[in-house]
Order: structure tokens, then C-alpha cells, then sequence
């Protein structure tokens, strides 16, 4: 294992990422897109970085090539130092279970056919981690850790209320034990009432499991309760980015500064 | 000030189970030029009530109680009658533009369907009608005949707009219109409906589950929990002195942007425990 010369676990360099789109008259022509150009980031351990943007931004492209579920085109993403690009499948999976994601939509992201216990379970089963007795009892306390009943485990998706379904989203995540959590906007689609809860246990979790979160969001006020740093995003391009209370107080890109003004309910 | 709309003792339950309701002896009035926001959490029967307005409840429902809209309760309407007043004397604009618009026609023949089935509008006098109505919602009149796929999500939002406004509606129903739309496109379909809103004089009913919005457009505030109004006033009262301890519960639940406020989920188990509603 290597050890990493700074607190930086989680580093993106110089990512770009193209689309081709088929363009002009039967769709016989073809527009490159440039999806992420030249994006770097870098994730203090123990701490969450937001990355904001609207729709079109390239937050989310960022957010799965982070965790080298797109391939992209040139750079590269080190966690603790190490390049995960340059890794074989058996490694690449090994460091896997230390990066781990949690979804936007609750309805969409959990296998309706699946039990909540394998559905929370499967990562410890794929990683190969202890037998189905212990298996089963990490499940369930991870279940209890996000307020969830241990027997839940035998109930299905469609029983619980968005909320509960972003839970089980976590508890999924969080039962490997990661170091990172990539979050691509965990909290859109739930009520604000809801939202709290969430934004309140992903915070406290962070502090009980030493967490590293990326969290993806278009909220501006939301991240002002989560983030301890920002970056802002527009058509692929890093505008501007640091310590969240700075870039509020006084955001030196105009584009910057449109995002905040935008945002409801300020007089 | 006139009032368009007085909703009272209203009642919704599904027909199976008429004992439960799901909105509870609901009752509120929009007048002309004004702006009321319902705000709650899903579930809250926010939208339950819209679509009572609108005529659009599901047939397994059944709403009963007062709505008059102009003097005439709605309720007693046949769908017939129903359809003369839907799109023409109160418009509706939808959460989701992408899904509201039928990707097969252009917008300027969805626009003029309006006009053609309310106001009897046909050839050049449609077409020219259809262009002023999308320049006024910002969109050059060119666009008419573009597909809703040539369209972003903020410029098909004002096509709904467009059409929702070409009767030039009394009442104009909103439901999350700006929910599924990036913020600085909400900020602009906002400002938008609070210019044609004053422009027309409409009332205007707007649901969202954003106190940002709400805040930024409203004049009064409906706070509903588990089909029932439990707090209603101006925007000033009911955000800056909320009184009831939902409306107060729901408050600490969003976040600022300054970030100073410690966020709260709310304690359902006491609001129970206090019968508070429901």
C-alpha cells in the first residue's frame, strides 16, 4: 500500500471526457461534447466537497468517472496516490469497496425484486466478506446506524417511503466501510422535511466512520449545511472553486455569483 | 379586490373508503392579482386540491364541498360545462415541461389548440395570436413552428406558460412549475408569472414544497399537513411568525443560505402526541 504524501485521498487530474452526438440533417453529422475539460479536484480526507452546477454541467459525468464507472478520455483519478487507471479488474475491484456511491433517486436505484437485506448485503457478498451469519449482522446494524429496524431486512423496496429508500441508498454504501462517498444529489428528490433528516445522518455518519464525501447537488443552500469546500461547474469547465464561506462571501466569477443571486428566497 | 375563487368545507376521500380524507373541510379564497402559495410536504393533499379547481381528480375520488369559481360552484359542473372553463378561464401549467408537451406537434400548434378550441381563432389571426403569445413569454415567434425537442427545459417551461395564459385566464393554477428547472431558469419563469400575473390581474395558486419560492412570489401562504390547512395568512405572517407548530417544525427544516441556522427534522411523534393534525 502506498501512502499518500498530503491528507488528499481522492485526487482527479486534468480529467476530459467526450461525447459524440450525432448531429445535423438523418443525424449523419457528429459534435463532439465536451462533457469534463481539464477538470481537477482534490478531496481533503474526512472532509466533503460539493460540486455544483446545472443541468448540463458535467457534475454528474464527473461524479461516475471518479469511481471509473465511465471510461474517459485522457487524465487521471488517484486515491490515496495511487492511479486507479492503471490498475488490473481484481484491484480495481478491491478499491472499490473503499469508494462507494449513493444515488439520486431512491425509486430508481434499489432492485424491487431484491430483499432489503440483499440489497444492503451484496456488496459484503461480492467483496467476499465473512460468512451469511456475520453478513447478516453487519447488515442489520448497519441498518439500525441509519435508522432503520434490523428485521427490515426481509422486506422489500416498495414498502418504505422515499426517505427510508434513501437510508437503505446508504446503508447499501455504507456497510463496506468506505473511505469516500461519491453522493449525486441525494436529496433532490425528497421533501424538504425529509431532506433534513438525510443532510443530519449523512453528517453524522461522516463523523462516526472517518467519512470522505463528493457530494453532487444543483442546491445551493443545501450546500451550505454540508460542504466544507466547493467547486463550480458550467458546460464542463471548473469556473471557480475553494472553501465554501469564501466563494460565498465573495465569489470572483460572474457565473459564480449568478448561481448565488439566483437562488429563491433571499431578500 | 374581487375575489375569483372560494373553496369551503371541502372534502376529498377515495370512494372505496369514503370515511377517510384525505383533504379535511378545506376552505380558502384568491382574489384577483394575488398570489397564494400552498406549501406542505407529498402527501399533504396540496395537489388533491389544485386538481379539485381544475376539474381533474381522479374518478375513484370524490371531492365534495364548495368550489366556486366567478360565482359558479364548480362542483355541480357537467364535464361538459367543465371543459368550456378548463384552459380558458382557468389556465394550468404542470412540474414536468418535458413530459407535458406532445413531442409530435409543434409548439405553435399546441399553443393554438387552445385558441382554436376556446376562442374559435383560425388561420392568420391563429398564427398571429400564437407569435404574440410567445413573445410575450420571452421566446422569439419564430419558435412556432420548432418541436418541444428543439427546446430547453426553461423554454418549454414557457410554452406551458403560453398556453396557460392565451385565454387570459382569470385563475391561473401552478403546480411545482419550477421544480424540475435549474435555478437560475426558475428565477427567470418566476419573475416571469409575477409580471403576467400583474399584467392580467390573474389570481394565482401556486404549489410548491420550496419556502425560497414561496418567499420570492407570494403574497399569502397555506400551510397544509395531512389534508388539512393547519396555518394560512400572509407571507409576511406565516414565515416570519409562524404560529403553528407544524408551520414552525417545517421552517427548521430548511436550509439557509447563509448556513447559519441548525437544521431540525421534524418530530412527527410529538406533533402526534399533540394532535396537532390528522
Amino acid at each position: 500500500m502506498m501512502i499518500a504524501s498530503n491528507n488528499m485521498i481522492l485526487e482527479a487530474k486534468h480529467l476530459v471526457k467526450e461525447y459524440k452526438q450525432r448531429s445535423g440533417r438523418f443525424g449523419l453529422g457528429e459534435t463532439v461534447i465536451k462533457a469534463l475539460d481539464d477538470v481537477s479536484i482534490s478531496l481533503k480526507k474526512g472532509s466533503t466537497l460539493a460540486v455544483v452546477g446545472e443541468s448540463g454541467s458535467g457534475k454528474s459525468t464527473l461524479a461516475r468517472c471518479l469511481l471509473q464507472l465511465h471510461p474517459f478520455n485522457s487524465g487521471e483519478v488517484l486515491f490515496h496516490g495511487q492511479s486507479l487507471g492503471k490498475l488490473d479488474t481484481a484491484a480495481l475491484r478491491h478499491a472499490r469497496k473503499n469508494l462507494q456511491m449513493v444515488f439520486q433517486d431512491p425509486f430508481a436505484s434499489l432492485n424491487p425484486r431484491m430483499r432489503i437485506g440483499d440489497i444492503v448485503g451484496e456488496g459484503l457478498l461480492v467483496h467476499d466478506l465473512g460468512n451469511a451469519n456475520e453478513r447478516l449482522k453487519k447488515v442489520q446494524e448497519m441498518l439500525e446506524r441509519v435508522g432503520l429496524k434490523p428485521e427490515d431486512v426481509s422486506k422489500y423496496p416498495h414498502q418504505f417511503s422515499g426517505g427510508q429508500r434513501q437510508r437503505i441508498g446508504i446503508a447499501r454504501a455504507l456497510v463496506l466501510e468506505p473511505e469516500v462517498v461519491v453522493c449525486d444529489e441525494p436529496v433532490s428528490a425528497l421533501d424538504v422535511s425529509v431532506q433534513a433528516q438525510i443532510l443530519l445522518l449523512l453528517k453524522r455518519l461522516q463523523a462516526e466512520m472517518q467519512l470522505s464525501y463528493v457530494f453532487i447537488t444543483h442546491d445551493l443552500r443545501v450546500v451550505r449545511h454540508i460542504a466544507d469546500e466547493i467547486v463550480v461547474m458550467n458546460k464542463g469547465k471548473i469556473v471557480e472553486q475553494g472553501e465554501v464561506n469564501t466563494i460565498y462571501q465573495s465569489p470572483q466569477q460572474s457565473y459564480t455569483r449568478d448561481l448565488l443571486k439566483a437562488i429563491p428566497g433571499q431578500q | 379586490m374581487t375575489e375569483i375563487l372560494n373553496i369551503a368545507h371541502l372534502n376529498i376521500a377515495l370512494k372505496k373508503e369514503p370515511t377517510r380524507l384525505l383533504v379535511k373541510d378545506v376552505a380558502f379564497q384568491l382574489s384577483a392579482g394575488k398570489t397564494t402559495c400552498i406549501v406542505g410536504e407529498s402527501g399533504s393533499g396540496k395537489s388533491l386540491t389544485a386538481l379539485t379547481v381544475m376539474g381533474l381528480l381522479s374518478q375513484q375520488l370524490l371531492a365534495t364541498g364548495q368550489v366556486l369559481f366567478n360565482g359558479v360552484d364548480l362542483t355541480t359542473l357537467n364535464n361538459k360545462e367543465m371543459q368550456s372553463i378548463r384552459g380558458a378561464q382557468i389556465g394550468m401549467i404542470f412540474q414536468e415541461p418535458m413530459t407535458s408537451l406532445n413531442p409530435v406537434l409543434t409548439v405553435g400548434y399546441q399553443i393554438g389548440e387552445v385558441l382554436s378550441a376556446h376562442k374559435g381563432l383560425k388561420g392568420e389571426a391563429l398564427a398571429l395570436k400564437v407569435g404574440q403569445l410567445l413573445t410575450q413569454v420571452g421566446i422569439s415567434a419564430d419558435r412556432a413552428n420548432s418541436y418541444p425537442d428543439e427546446l430547453s427545459g426553461g423554454q418549454r417551461q414557457r410554452v406551458m406558460v403560453a398556453m396557460s395564459i392565451a385565454c387570459e385566464p382569470a385563475l391561473l393554477i401552478a403546480d411545482e412549475p419550477t421544480t424540475a428547472l435549474d435555478v437560475t431558469v426558475q428565477a427567470q419563469i418566476l419573475t416571469l408569472l409575477d409580471e403576467l400575473k400583474n399584467r392580467m390581474q390573474m389570481a394565482m395558486l401556486f404549489i410548491t414544497h420550496d419556502f425560497g419560492v414561496v418567499s420570492d412570489i407570494a403574497d399569502d401562504v397555506i400551510v397544509m399537513f395531512r389534508g388539512e390547512i393547519v396555518e394560512a395568512g400572509s407571507k409576511e405572517q406565516v414565515l416570519g411568525n409562524p404560529q403553528h407548530p407544524y408551520t414552525k417544525a417545517l421552517l427548521d427544516c430548511v436550509p439557509d443560505v447563509a448556513g447559519k441556522k441548525t437544521l431540525k427534522p421534524i418530530d412527527y411523534a410529538w406533533l402526534n402526541q399533540n394532535k396537532v393534525a390528522g
